[in-house]
């Protein structure tokens, strides 16, 4: 896959070292070049990407409030066709909570009704902006701030909310999962979704040093693990058809993956065996075993 | 201010920001044995190797995730 | 132009059809419904060319139409109350990106209690944002504001929204004669719109809505204070121009039977036409009482104001909303603002009727007062 040189989001961006989301708007920009407007809502990117005065983006980019990305980007889609130019990406950056919680009416909205842009939510399992608090992305047994695990708490007792089924179930042309660990696959869904007609879902999985609590220099490591121990599993719904698009040779046990993230630590054997069954239903359910 | 409503006209100006001073571990690339995988590219938060692999040190600010990721570890973290 | 009777609703939607914004992005609430069908109805015969988004929500009707008004394009929405309250943070959000959308408020009650009738706490709510607030009396002036708004939103030196507002059922939903001015005309009034300073293009990248920290907020607040300031004049150009074509004449106020008037009653909006009436009877019975009619509240034209009740021994500020404890936001703002013996009184809250007695009583208790905060037309 010819991967082009050219850089679409600047350093000097106020990003920790190791962010994974800088990781994904890199890729994601290098896949769609620069005839492309990115629209943010409220979160980590927002603020480390554009500290006024300066803008890490080479690109046109517009942020209006957290929730309603879906909805300024339906905005900007029609507006620009209204233009003549309909050959402009657009693509918006919303984070877990700005998809999944607050942002979800929004987001439904512009789906059902068909707006042509794609939607990537970087997923780092809670609200990492404002410091590590639980969204409905949040996966069970993770401590955070408000779901921290405590004399008779284990931490965050739900399953994480099936974002890209919830898209699928509104009838959109493309639907797909993808990691920062896994470039050319995450790539290659960006483009795929750039040429469709129509609405396009990417769900990238986007470790986070701050938030996962693991040395900043195993961002990639943390996310190819996610993959490996089918906790997270790649797939595309083109039009309705499910395609798992990377399947772990041997899957690796849940423990390689939680063992190394401070918000899993105090789990117990029993609890770590429940996410164990849980990820194995979920792969049984996927079809990757 | 030259612009209204908070917009920044100038694209990529981050770059006025050294981020490279937030760096206590320098990643030291060994060409000789450098094999052209890539990852350090793909992989860099702040998308400051280029595609000769010379890190640009005014940005890096030494996560080490070139260093975990490079295929044949010629990629050394080494204290500032 | 074309004479024809119609409710002030069509008469906004007819202004919006001329005014040819691209995009729309609209949601149903009482009493605005019936702009968002007109509209719908008008793309759907071809006779809008723009783009209608039919969102889930008054949320996302603006935030859809500060994303298109961010490409460079013309955009029209409308609300009324509990959808101007959910449009609130969005509100702010649309003047401090120094977008010029133009918006029809079709005032309402804002609940608890629930009431889909009149009053104008909803707009009122949103007199801090930054956005030009115009009050109408009538269809025709809720057709020529929107026009005229547009014209002022867009200028350079201003660049902040507009909301025109018009009193739900009481114009929404009365018909009146309305003179619909020709597209020719239109257009050479309004021109084309052409961002300057804050537009998404591939080819000329720039990044809107970023974050500020301590060093840049204040300053970019300030400006929007320096453009609601600069907007004093373009609203007057933009009026006189709006004159020298359409031959009607706009100001900041409107003065009725002031020049020799004793006491002074300011309002706004619908109870204005109610009051030019209550006001020639009660001059027929000796009393000196004129109309101050706000139309342009924000920005308050305190001087245009000032020299308005100047001569007047006694004001009388009408206010459909309530800041409670203090007043309605009229008087407040005149009692900060300008000079003189001022008297309050709230009026038609939840779309309590306002009857010829109750200015009367209005009248009866600035000469007699007891108080400086009155709620007329209480059950008590």
């Amino acid at each position: 896959m010819e991967i082009p040189e050219e850089e679409l989001l600047a350093p000097g961006h106020r990003g920790c070292a190791g962010c994974g989301a800088t990781i994904g708007v890199r890729l994601a920009l290098k896949a769609l070049g620069r005839n492309t407007v990115a629209v943010s809502a409220t979160g980590c990117l927002e603020v480390i990407t554009t500290p006024f005065p300066e803008t890490a983006w080479e690109i046109p980019w517009i942020h209006v409030a957290f929730e309603n990305a879906g909805a300024v980007a339906s905005g900007v889609e029609r507006a620009l066709k209204t233009q003549g130019k309909s050959d402009v990406n657009i693509v918006t950056f919303v984070g877990d909570g700005g998809t999944a919680d607050i942002g979800m009416q929004s987001l439904s909205g512009a789906m059902e009704r068909g707006h042509n842009f794609i939607y990537i939510c970087y997923d780092n399992e809670a609200y990492m902006n404002t410091g590590i608090q639980r969204s409905g992305s949040t996966p069970y047994g993770a401590s955070t701030t408000t779901s921290p695990h405590g004399k008779v708490s284990f931490g965050e007792d739900k399953p994480k909310k099936n974002m890209p089924l919830i898209m699928a179930a509104h009838g959109v042309p493309y639907v797909a999962t993808a990691s920062i660990s896994y470039p050319e696959d995450f790539m290659k869904k960006v483009k795929k979704a750039a040429e469709v007609d129509g609405p396009a879902y990417i769900h990238l999985n986007q470790p986070c040093t701050t938030g996962w609590g693991y040395d900043p220099s195993k961002t990639i490591e943390l996310g190819r693990l996610a993959i490996e121990t089918g906790s997270w599993i790649l797939y595309e719904i083109v039009n309705g058809e499910f395609k798992v698009t990377y399947k772990p040779q041997i899957r690796k046990p849940i423990t390689d993956y939680l063992n190394a993230q401070k918000r899993f630590k105090h789990l117990s054997e029993k609890e770590k065996e429940k996410i164990q069954e849980f990820v194995n239903n979920q792969c049984i359910e996927l079809g990757i075993g | 201010m030259d612009s209204i409503g908070g917009t920044v006209p100038n694209p990529g100006s981050t770059r006025n920001n050294k981020t490279g001073s937030w760096r206590t571990f320098k990643p030291i690339l060994d060409k000789e044995n450098c094999v052209e995988c890539d990852n350090c590219v793909l992989f860099c938060p702040e998308g400051c190797i280029n595609k000769d692999h010379d890190i640009d040190y005014d940005y890096c600010k030494g996560c080490g995730i070139c260093a975990v990721e490079c295929s044949v570890q010629t990629i050394k973290m080494e204290r500032e | 132009m074309t004479k024809k009777v119609m409710t002030a609703n069509s008469a906004v939607a007819e202004a919006v059809k001329l005014a040819k914004p691209q995009v729309i992005p609209v949601y149903p609430i009482t009493p605005q419904t019936s702009i968002s069908e007109k509209l719908a109805q008008f793309v759907a015969d071809g006779e809008i060319e723009g783009e209608y988004i039919r969102v889930e929500s008054e949320h996302s009707a603006l935030s859809a139409a500060l994303g298109a008004s961010g490409t460079g394009v013309r955009v029209f929405t409308a609300t009324s109350s509990q959808g101007l309250m959910l449009m609130h943070e969005i509100v702010f959000a649309s003047a401090g990106m120094r977008a010029p959308i133009v918006m029809a408020n079709a005032n309402r009650s804002v609940s608890a209690p629930l009431s889909i009738w009149n009053d104008q706490q909803d707009s009122i709510a949103q007199r801090d944002s930054g956005w030009i607030q115009i009050y109408v009396e009538d269809g025709q002036e809720a057709l020529d504001s929107i026009l005229t708004a547009y014209k002022i939103s867009e200028n350079p030196k201003v660049l902040l929204p507009s909301m025109v507002c018009l009193d739900g059922f009481i114009l929404t939903h009365t018909v009146e004669p309305v003179d619909i001015p020709s597209s020719e005309e239109v257009d050479k009034f309004l021109g084309k719109y052409v961002p300057k300073y804050a537009f998404l293009d591939p080819k000329n990248p720039m990044s809107i809505g970023t974050f500020t920290d301590p060093n840049y907020y204040m300053e970019a607040r300030y400006q929007i204070e320096e453009a609601m300031k600069n907007s004093m004049d373009v609203i007057e150009e933009v009026n006189k121009e709006f004159e020298e074509i359409f031959g009607r004449k706009y100001g900041f106020i409107e003065e009725y039977k002031c020049e020799d008037a004793e006491i002074i009653i300011v309002a706004m909006g619908s109870v204005c036409s109610t009051l030019r009436v209550c006001i020639d009877d009660l001059r027929k019975k000796g009393e000196k009482i004129g109309l101050l009619k706000l139309r342009v509240y924000r920005p308050f034209p305190v001087e245009h104001i000032k020299k308005a009740i100047a001569n007047a021994e006694k004001i009388a500020v009408l206010d459909k909303n309530i800041s409670f404890g203090v007043g309605g936001a009229l008087y407040n703002d005149m009692k900060a603002k300008t000079d003189g013996e001022m008297y309050n009184f709230i009026i038609g809250l939840g779309g309590r009727d306002i009857t010829p007695n109750h200015i009367d009583e209005i009248v009866e208790k600035t000469k007699n007062p007891v108080k400086d905060i009155n709620w007329i037309g209480l059950k008590r």
